[in-house]
């Protein structure tokens, strides 16, 4: 299971590291209180659960295939979130840094691209506003292999024209 | 035949519902359904074209002609993250 209402426990998905690892890499995504619409209290998240359990379990086996060696765990909460709070955690494990650390970044703009979970900003006001993101085009190039994509500097610039 | 709808995020507050059952000719496709509800919706003809959608819980195309019993949603663009 990828997708939980509860809050999410980082040092429990660390710990689960395995005795070949020499390296983790953890992103962890939090509630912040300026949203892509304005002052943001909170966020909701919704997802279609079932396929978003599907595509979250996809991106995982992809990783694994691009690099056997390491082993990625998401787990992306859904519900209310306040400001702070986590809201996706990707951990990456593998005998060394750089697999660790590319895993990771593939897997977050991965799930962050086609995983069908939406947000909301909630307002001071109580009111919502529901992000709608430009297309993004960072995981559409060629990627074979994967990590030359991931580090072209095409791929860099295009991440800070990001908005 | 009949078929299951799901609305998600903007397109479940635009509906008014999170999902319902509708009768459709057979043969209907994807293409053809999201056409009639951006017709009743409003907000969903604003879109140019038609969203991402699944039939079944797995992406798929306009033309993917839809059967009794399917379960189809058309997906805002996502912001997970």
């Amino acid at each position: 299971m990828h997708l939980t209402r509860e809050s999410i426990d980082v040092a429990a998905l660390v710990a689960e590291v395995r005795p070949s690892d020499g390296a983790v890499c953890i992103f962890v995504g939090v509630v912040r209180n300026e949203g892509d619409g304005g002052e943001t209290v909170a966020i909701e998240y919704e997802a279609y659960e079932e396929m978003a359990e599907m595509e979250l379990a996809h991106v995982v086996a992809s990783v694994s295939q691009e690099w056997p060696e390491a082993r990625v765990r998401i787990v992306h909460r859904i519900g209310r979130l306040e400001v702070g709070e986590p809201s996706v955690a990707v951990v990456a494990t593998a005998p060394h840094r750089e697999t660790a650390f590319t895993a990771c970044r593939l897997a977050i703009e991965w799930v962050k691209e086609h995983a069908p979970i939406w947000k909301k900003e909630i307002r001071p006001d109580g009111s919502g506003e529901w992000v709608e993101p430009k297309t993004r085009s960072i995981l559409s190039e060629p990627r074979t292999p994967l990590s030359d994509t991931l580090f072209n500097p095409k791929w860099r610039q295009e991440e800070e024209d990001l908005p | 035949m009949k078929v299951r709808i799901l609305y998600f995020a903007s397109f479940r507050d635009a509906a008014g519902k999170a999902a319902e059952e509708r009768e459709l000719p057979e043969g209907t496709r994807v293409i053809d359904l999201w056409e009639t509800l951006a017709r009743e919706i409003p907000a969903l003809s604003r879109y140019q074209k038609m969203p991402v959608a699944a039939v079944n819980r797995l992406s798929t195309v306009g033309y993917h002609a839809l059967e009794d019993g399917d379960e189809v949603a058309y997906l805002p663009p996502v912001a997970g993250g």
